[in-house]
């Protein structure tokens, strides 16, 4: 089977369209049975009472806000590699959802901050990085925003991903070891090493669910971009004829 | 011989053209020593603060004002159609780079580096720390000059300008100014500052390779 055949638009729009409600419903289940394991089943911590609850919403979208980026790495490097137009279109789906998912597990994290280190705010290493890899997505954001010309935005978003995912682990590691120099009053969050299972479960989950969300949410824009970008081609005429 | 000859006219001629715009390496300059300036006027004159914040302010001070200096790089160029010229005349592009790239650091951050050691005495820094600060600068300036240039090549002509470079660059510029401040800093607190100098001269020994070819890379996205 050539996996290739579904990088042409007029096969892959029809294909997303089918895939689209199975993934937007497992979205919806998985949210459903997530925050219902995480908030009602799942024990109160022990050390932290109520408020680690967060947790449940704040893992999920940390790691997704860093796997995304990875993801549309992967697409910049086909993108420049084989010039194909859909994985650009790819990349540009997946950014808004990603720079969300950023900037929840900042929300959340700093909600869970107030309370459990007395601050809203600490440069802690990991919040730190966070944030600047939301800086990184709404740059590629803004480059590919402001490039009139669809290919060469396609393209030069493509470089500027594949820069930064070069740069991401260097960042991470710079702020980390800054955070260390600089003993302040941040406490950093030692994983306890016992969770209980239905915590794990709740995560998991959640986890799912922010997967499923993600792909449903990437493929929704890609349908968008295709019809806006092939507006002008026969197959796309004849869907709306 | 060809690379080195494309080389060394890249950095022949951007010397001469930044030499009949003397004004911008002064712009620069100014911006840098000005922006310094601002923070004793906004948090006070105590000496010990200042010797705090000196390297920190410093190291951002000149991040910005290499940011800034950026847009010469490529833009008149590309304004003027030269930069179209180069890509067409077969000459390989990433020595054309690499030429503007050393003839870019020689006028912007040259400058920068021979000043900080006065900012560093207004800001009340040990002259002990002085030598780091200007090493960690040294190895640091190319780091920036090279990742802007990758950033400068894509935003190529775009109007949204000096907003847009901000928001590509600094991000990138993270590690160069957690170990440039960072050597000047532990020197400060009496560690060794050579891990730090370290990690900055293999960040500018990679980018030194990498910023010619992958800025070459960007140019011809924008410019083809």
């Amino acid at each position: 089977m050539n996996l290739f055949r579904f990088a042409a638009t007029p096969v892959f729009y029809p294909l997303a369209g089918r895939l689209l409600p199975w993934f937007t419903a497992a979205a919806i289940v998985l949210t459903v049975a997530g925050l219902y394991v995480g908030f009602g089943i799942a024990p109160t911590d022990f050390q932290q009472g109520e408020v680690y609850r967060i947790i449940f919403i704040h893992v999920p979208s940390a790691w997704m806000a860093m796997f995304i980026y990875l993801v549309m790495a992967g697409y910049a490097v086909v993108t420049l590699v084989w010039r194909s137009k859909l994985s650009a279109m790819m990349c540009r789906a997946l950014a808004p959802t990603g720079a969300i998912m950023a900037v929840i597990a900042l929300l959340t994290g700093a909600i869970w901050g107030k309370p459990t280190w007395g601050a809203w705010w600490v440069w802690d290493a990991r919040l730190t990085s966070t944030l600047i890899l939301l800086f990184l997505y709404l740059g590629y954001m803004a480059l590919v925003e402001a490039i009139d010309d669809t290919t060469r935005a396609d393209r030069a978003g493509a470089l500027l991903l594949l820069v930064g995912v070069v740069n991401i682990p260097i960042i991470y590691f710079s702020v980390r070891w800054w955070n260390t120099l600089h003993q302040g009053a941040s406490v950093s969050l030692t994983a306890s090493p016992k969770m209980a299972s239905t915590m794990l479960t709740g995560m998991l989950l959640m986890s799912l669910a922010a997967w499923m969300y993600a792909i449903a949410a990437a493929l929704h824009r890609v349908r968008s971009m295709i019809i806006q970008r092939e507006r002008h081609t026969r197959w796309v005429r004849q869907l709306f004829a | 011989m060809t690379e080195f000859g494309a080389i060394a006219w890249a950095v022949r001629r951007d010397l001469k053209v930044a030499m009949r715009r003397r004004g911008d390496i002064l712009n620069v300059l100014g911006f840098f020593v000005l922006a310094c300036s601002m923070f004793p006027l906004a948090i006070g004159p105590q000496r010990e603060w200042l010797q705090r914040i000196g390297p920190g302010v410093i190291w951002v001070a000149a991040l910005l004002s290499v940011m800034l200096a950026l847009p010469r790089l490529f833009e008149h160029d590309h304004a003027d159609g030269t930069l179209d010229a180069m890509v067409a005349s077969g000459r390989p592009l990433w020595a054309l780079i690499a030429g503007k790239l050393i003839a870019a650091w020689l006028v912007t951050a040259v400058p920068l580096l021979a000043l900080s050691p006065a900012l560093a005495l207004a800001f009340n820094l040990p002259a002990s720390s002085l030598p780091v600060l200007v090493g960690s600068l040294l190895l640091g300036t190319p780091v920036l000059i090279g990742i802007g240039a990758i950033t400068g090549a894509l935003a190529l002509g775009l109007k949204s300008g000096p907003v847009l470079m901000t928001l590509l660059c600094l991000p990138l510029y993270v590690p160069v100014l957690v170990f440039g401040a960072g050597a000047v800093e532990a020197q400060a607190a009496g560690l060794s500052p050579l891990a730090h100098l370290a990690l900055l001269g293999a960040g500018m020994l990679a980018i030194l390779t990498l910023a010619p070819p992958v800025a070459a890379l960007a140019l011809r996205i924008s410019v083809e």
